[in-house]
């Protein structure tokens, strides 16, 4: 019934807006669109899935694993090719053309060494208890999400809000150059930045691996897409817009197929991106402005 | 004559597809002409190819009449969702016309009555001779050749380089961009009718985010200086996983670092004017 | 010939323009002067239809210009320089200056898709009549270089032979001779004059105030986004608001 699906909606909103969370963040502080997110999102939920099946090791340090290396991959990504392109000053298409050609380079090679199958996280390692909240059931897995979700989240929009970390972001986020002058360490924020945009999306990748129990090459791929149609809807750059997009998106779909059919899921994200960009382009939390240097 | 008939018999499609990806690419490079990175033409070459076939399977049509149904279409949709999406800028127009691509391959999925869904068109008759797909490069060829000559191609580098500075010189921007982009849709619709036509099967994963960065890569890759450097990267692109066919699952990885190597050392393409003539020593100016 | 009357601007709460009234005669030189900030770029924006006004009507040759788009103003005979420079970088100055006669050159598909001959004519007399502009702004045997690679104050004549290129009655030149050095001065004030004796009306934009005591016939003062003085040269010296106005701001010349 109705709550059930809230439950479920808010659980699978949660993950998309770590998703775009991630996302927004690298273009609202480096002005790049990261099209390499969808296979970040992906290395996160392999990256578990050895740990847990390879390694035997406990869920939760798979978790914090993938944490690690998408962070990584994440910042290697901005190293050694965000950074040159930055320093040539590069038109802010081409870093984006890049993040394609990185996207899909992971994702091959994936498929390479992993096969394309669907690979499941074993049962025993998963978390199958129910909770019962009143009349709603409550698995420990949507739970989780949720509450780690949040958790995140909210740590992320403290820290913007209240930290000189924070500022500094914001502020970088207005004119990398202006900051600059301010004493700023750009560069330095940046490394953190797509750091932990792409640890964000990691986590969200195992999460949602875990949710629908499939692992393979390409699921960062329709994600990405969705991601996409988020940060436009919420407003590109901005952290409430990936929050309120996200969960918008999740509550749409779910419904959606609950109440009028499962083949249209995919074409809700995008129905609505649609509807958003002929009336609101920049979104609801969103600037038209494009940003200064 | 020998050599050739067996070397046509096994390599006419490569040719062919060559020819067709030279259209795609060419399509997108009038786009970029113009200023505007549209993601949107792996899509439109998805409508003209769904189109033509229907034509020619359900309607019985003749393949001259298919052919220009899979031009119109795309132009329609391009003309409609112009209008809205052309007011955008930079990152906001690439972002709506992939969520328009997007939007097209959910379609197609769903109108399976039609279309076949997700399991595609089959059995498309095998029209698409070698002079067509040759006709068709030539003419386009020279339809962009003429056009970067005229005051429509000035005004197209006029809009990239300063939308704002070309309005005031007199040139209608939002006119233009739709002409950019409804003719670029045609072009797109044009291969994928062909295209159907050869390889008689089509289905909607071909026409997603997949081939859009497909066709995209051909043109950066090549070059956008100019009309040669499309069709290069189209070659290129299309001759790539010939030549690495050993390496199977492992092409695709390499077409992405190839894609990420250009970007990062030849930011103009393969075939850049300038720095060629710096390498080959020609001094001056245009 | 351009007549601004009432014209008012707000952008949110902020008053940029108020009550802006005054009139560009036609055939003449007509300056617009004010402290930095007064308003004066977003008269001009306001003119070619970038931006919108809150209120006032602005008419050129009889013609209501607001609502109008941009292309279409610039149709109408209204042409314009930028403060910050807006020329095409990459292209030669022969090309940029030919993109301003886009409006003018009257070929349909078939002139430029066969190569016809009202095509070629027509590409032809443009391009001498952009050697022509070129050669007024004194960048003539310059043509076929890329446009990036000329100096700041080429840039700025640049942009001058281009506007002309649109065919304008009016000319609105925002800041012309910003940056430039005496010697550059000098040759600009020169060219602006033999522009005028060709029959063009220009209204500027300036702070070097000798340039537009130099040049203008008429100059309107604006100050905090009002009107505060409209006449001759030697009117607006003596004014006691417009030396108000200017008195303690150290980067214009006042006493000219």
């Amino acid at each position: 019934m109705l709550e059930q699906q809230l439950v479920n909606a808010l659980s699978l909103g949660c993950v998309y807006a770590l998703f775009a969370l991630g996302f927004t963040l690298v273009f609202g502080v480096l002005g790049v669109i990261n099209l390499s997110h969808g296979a970040i999102f992906m290395l996160g939920a392999y990256a578990a899935l050895e740990v847990v099946t390879r390694l035997a090791l406990p869920l939760w340090i798979g978790l914090i694993v993938a944490l690690l290396v998408a962070g990584t991959v994440g910042l290697l990504i901005d190293v050694l090719v965000l950074r040159p392109l930055r320093a040539r000053n590069a038109p802010h298409l081409i870093p984006m053309i890049a993040t394609i050609g990185i996207g899909i380079f992971f994702n091959s090679a994936v498929q390479g060494i992993f096969g394309a199958e669907n690979l499941r996280f074993p049962s025993e390692a998963m978390p199958d208890a129910q909770l019962h909240f009143g009349g709603v059931q409550v698995s420990v897995l949507e739970l989780v999400i949720i509450v780690l979700s949040f958790a995140l989240m909210g740590t992320l929009m403290l820290v913007m809000k209240k930290t000189q970390l924070g500022r500094a972001l914001r502020a970088i986020a207005e004119s990398p150059k202006a900051a600059a002058l301010l004493g700023i360490n750009v560069e330095g924020l940046f490394f953190l930045t797509s750091f932990t945009a792409a640890a964000l999306g990691g986590i969200s990748g195992v999460l949602i691996a875990l949710y629908s129990n499939a692992v393979f090459p390409l699921m960062g791929q329709p994600i990405l897409h969705k991601g996409i149609a988020v940060i436009i809807l919420g407003g590109m750059g901005d952290i409430r817009g990936a929050l309120v997009g996200g969960l918008f998106l999740g509550f749409a779909e779910v419904l959606a197929v609950a109440y009028i059919g499962s083949t249209m899921r995919d074409a809700i994200a995008f129905g609505l991106l649609f509807l958003v960009l002929l009336v609101r382009p920049q979104g609801i939390f969103g600037k038209l402005l494009e940003r200064k240097a | 004559m020998e050599w050739f008939d067996n070397f046509w018999a096994v390599y006419s499609n490569l040719v062919l597809t060559i020819g067709i990806n030279a259209l795609l690419a060419l399509s997108i490079w009038l786009t970029l002409s113009c200023g505007l990175l549209a993601m949107a033409n792996a899509a439109f070459m998805g409508i003209g190819a769904y189109t033509a076939s229907l034509l020619t399977m359900n309607a019985g049509a003749s393949f001259p009449v298919a052919l220009l149904g899979g031009i119109a279409a795309p132009v329609a949709a391009a003309l409609i969702i112009g209008a809205p999406t052309l007011r955008l800028s930079g990152v906001y127009l690439a972002m709506a016309t992939l969520g328009f691509g997007e939007v097209v391959r959910v379609m197609i999925l769903n109108a399976d009555t039609w279309t076949g869904g997700a399991l595609g068109l089959n059995g498309i008759p095998q029209l698409t001779q070698w002079w067509h797909v040759v006709a068709a490069l030539v003419l386009v060829l020279l339809l962009l050749w003429r056009l970067r000559r005229s005051r429509i191609g000035r005004a197209f580098e006029a809009i990239k380089e300063d939308q704002i500075a070309a309005s005031l010189m007199g040139i209608g921007v939002m006119a233009h961009k739709m002409l950019a982009f409804a003719l670029g849709a045609g072009i797109a619709g044009l291969a994928g009718a062909l295209n159907a036509h050869l390889t008689f099967f089509i289905g909607p994963s071909e026409f997603g985010f997949d081939r859009g960065v497909d066709i995209l890569t051909m043109a950066i890759l090549g070059g956008t200086g100019g009309l040669s450097g499309p069709v290069l990267g189209a070659a290129i692109i299309t001759l790539l996983p010939e030549l690495l066919r050993s390496f199977k699952d492992f092409r695709l990885m390499l077409n992405g670092a190839i894609l990420v190597l250009i970007v990062l050392f030849l930011p103009k393409g393969i075939w850049d004017p300038m720095r060629l003539r710096q390498w080959f020593g020609r001094a001056g100016v245009r | 010939m351009l007549e601004l009357a009432r014209v008012s601007k707000r952008f949110g709460g902020l008053s940029v323009l108020q009550d802006v009234s005054f009139t560009v005669p036609e055939g003449k030189v007509f300056g617009l002067i004010g402290p930095n900030g007064a308003g004066k770029t977003t008269v001009f924006n306001l003119i070619t239809g970038l931006i919108a006004p809150s209120g006032g009507t602005i008419r050129f040759k009889g013609q209501d210009l607001p609502g109008r788009q941009p292309h279409r103003i610039t149709r109408l005979g209204l042409a314009r320089t930028f403060q910050n420079i807006r020329i095409f970088k990459e292209m030669t100055l022969i090309e940029n200056v030919i993109v301003g006669m886009h409006a003018h050159l009257g070929y349909g598909v078939p002139g430029w898709l066969l190569s016809l001959p009202g095509f070629r004519q027509q590409e032809r007399k443009a391009r001498e009549r952009a050697h022509e502009l070129l050669s007024w702004v004194g960048l003539d045997r310059k043509a076929g270089d890329i446009a990036d690679n000329l100096s700041y104050g080429e840039q700025r004549k640049l942009e001058l032979a281009r506007a002309l290129a649109t065919e304008p009655k009016l000319l609105l030149l925002d800041e012309p001779v910003a940056g430039m050095n005496s010697g550059e001065k000098v040759e600009l004030m020169a060219g602006i004059t033999q522009i005028t004796q060709r029959g063009y009306t220009i209204f500027m934009i300036e702070h070097d105030m000798r340039f537009v005591m130099g040049l203008c016939e008429r100059i309107a003062v604006l100050n905090f986004g009002r009107i505060i003085a409209e006449g001759t040269p030697d009117q607006i010296k003596s004014d006691p608001a417009v030396i108000e106005a200017y008195l303690g701001r150290e980067d214009d010349e006042v006493t000219v």
